[in-house]
């Protein structure tokens, strides 16, 4: 399993912008970026070089952050390769709350990340499949 | 320390102080008849003279006065002594124009700081007391108010005015600090500093607090003295009266006892002026009845609340005042329903985990009233996904809907994105044209 920022961002101009000029000033690099939006706010989901440091500079200028604990996995970048991930939780009739997928990888893989229900039981199954599981996109 | 009765005027029985009440009303319809243009004017209007009033049953004859009346002869054409009399001056700060001045001689400074010890008295301040003042020092009469009050019963005051909350704390804490006088959004929010200090309550001496200055809720009690660990009691005042003091919670924390050996309190309906009975919610009045810098006849508070006359099991025979449920001119009113900022607060506490800092927007679409409430976005009710702050959306929203009758949505905005006050919140945000 592996950590990612969650912090909320009011449906405001330049908010996104302050909290990317945030992560620069400190030279923090993000790995993976993705925002999910209602008409009010939004939810931005980031992935970084140092998560612990990027909690506490945001939470120093002000936002509210937490750390959400994702499982990540290895695919095959080929027609069907999610699809087999997503057979397997289909037959354990376990849910997933949102994924999505990190493209800068090795030749001939991609990592999905995902949020799910009952991530330790999750893992759990996955391994029993031979699902390979990545612990740090470093 | 519990609260003691610290005068036996606060036991009179009602006859004798019915007596006392129309002896001085006598003189102050007098005084400000010979020394106030408007007050001469005004009564002359009703073909009133000072020989009819005799006791204060004759109270609903005279005139009232409005914070109007205060601007409109601003600065000193309220004063009923001549101005070498006078020996402070303090201001309160209007929202538009100018503002209200309220002159004081030195018997009026002694009026406030009998009545102010009185009600630090009923918060069982004593010598060996330490209070700490964070109300604003200054024109505002909420520091020197408490300052004297709590130096004329002989307890050690801290002056820290108000700000720098971080200092506030370390001295709280460092100089033993009992009993705390700020307004309650600052105590909240003081309560909240301690704990990202990582502070514990134990390590604080303090056991009791008087709020004052905003209206607020039982349920903020409720959540400054689980915070504070202390006993949270109200304290009532308004500076065109005197300054706080004018009335306070004993700890049956069952309404404020009125000194009404100084202020007469009514009930008035606020659009007939028509006198209320005891037990009626209108718009709170005061007259003056020992002061002569600046004697208020009637004065309109604008305060919502009503008055209960029953005996109090702490012993004081005063007229008690309820919680102050809004103020007349703080009172929105959405589709035709009353909506007081007191009750959208009980509801913000009540769903948990959230900032009593709110901002209500107000708007009219198509005709339309419409509100909207800005709630501010913590940590303890952050979740990372849409679905759960959704569901906590809807939540306050039908928590709201019950409470006030109106429909109202809710705004979830970043945290510290509400104004702070360290003084008395602003709240409304009417944005109506019509």
């Amino acid at each position: 399993m592996l950590n990612q920022l969650s912090v909320f961002i009011e449906n405001k101009p330049g908010r996104l912008f302050q909290l990317t000029t945030v992560l620069a000033e400190n030279k923090i690099d993000l790995l993976t970026l993705s925002i999910a939006d209602t008409k009010d706010y939004g939810i931005l989901r980031a992935i970084t070089r140092e998560n612990e440091r990027a909690v506490e500079v945001l939470k120093e200028a002000g936002f509210t952050v937490s750390i959400t604990k994702l499982i990540a996995v290895e695919v095959a970048d080929e027609p069907g390769g999610l699809r087999d991930i997503l057979a397997i939780f289909e037959r354990e009739e376990m849910s997933i709350e949102y994924l999505y997928s990190y493209a800068r990888t090795k030749e001939g893989t991609a990592i999905i990340l995902m949020k799910v229900e009952d991530a330790e039981a999750a893992v759990r199954i996955l391994q029993s499949c031979k699902v390979k599981l990545i612990d740090s996109l470093l | 320390m519990t609260g003691y009765i610290l005068d036996k005027t606060e036991t009179l029985s009602r006859g004798e102080l019915a007596a006392l009440q129309s002896e001085r009303l006598q003189k102050t319809v007098r005084l400000v008849y010979d020394n106030v243009p408007v007050y001469r004017a005004k009564m002359e209007e009703k073909k009133l003279r000072p020989e009819d009033i005799r006791s204060v049953e004759d109270l609903h004859k005279l005139p009232f006065t409005t914070k109007q009346d205060l601007r409109a002869n601003y600065p000193f054409g309220m004063f009923a002594s001549p101005k070498e009399d006078i020996v402070r001056i303090h201001a309160s700060s209007g929202t538009t124009g100018k503002l209200t001045v309220v002159g004081y001689t030195q018997n009026d400074l002694d009026v406030w700081t009998a009545c102010m010890a009185r009600s630090m008295a009923m918060a069982g301040i004593d010598r060996s007391s330490t209070v700490q003042v964070s109300y604003g020092y200054g024109l505002f009469t909420g520091g020197l108010g408490a300052h004297y009050g709590a130096e004329r019963l002989g307890a050690a005051v801290v002056p820290t005015s108000s700000g720098n909350t971080l200092r506030q704390i370390t001295l709280m804490k460092d100089f033993g600090v009992t009993h705390l006088c700020c307004t309650p959004s600052y105590a909240l929010y003081i309560a909240d500093e301690i704990r990202k200090m990582g502070l514990d309550m134990a390590e604080f001496e303090l056991r009791g607090g008087l709020f004052g200055a905003e209206p607020w809720s039982e349920a903020m009690r409720g959540e400054i003295e689980k915070k504070l660990n202390i006993t949270a009691l109200d304290i009532y005042g308004l500076s065109e009266i005197s300054g706080p003091g004018v009335a306070m919670e004993c700890g049956c924390k069952a309404g404020s006892h009125i000194q009404e050996d100084h202020f007469i309190p009514e009930i008035v309906d606020p659009d007939t002026l028509e006198p209320l009975p005891y037990g009626q919610t209108g718009e709170l009045v005061f007259t003056t009845i020992t002061k002569t810098g600046q004697p208020l006849i009637r004065y309109r508070t604008r305060d919502i609340t009503s008055l209960n006359a029953e005996p109090c099991a702490c012993g004081r025979t005063t007229v008690r005042m309820n919680k102050v449920f809004g103020r007349s001119d703080d009172m929105l009113i959405i589709r035709g329903v009353n909506v007081f900022p007191s009750q959208i607060e009980t509801v913000l506490i009540r769903a948990g985990g959230i900032e009593p800092h709110y901002q209500i927007n107000v708007d009219r679409v198509n005709n339309t009233d419409v509100m909207e409430i800005e709630v501010e976005m913590t940590e303890e009710i952050f979740s990372d996904e849409v679905r759960n702050i959704e569901k906590l959306k809807q939540k306050i929203e039908s928590m709201l809907y019950s409470m006030l009758g109106v429909t109202a949505t809710v705004r979830l905005v970043g945290p510290n994105t509400i104004p702070r006050s360290e003084g008395k919140a602003k709240r409304i945000n009417d944005r109506r044209t019509y």
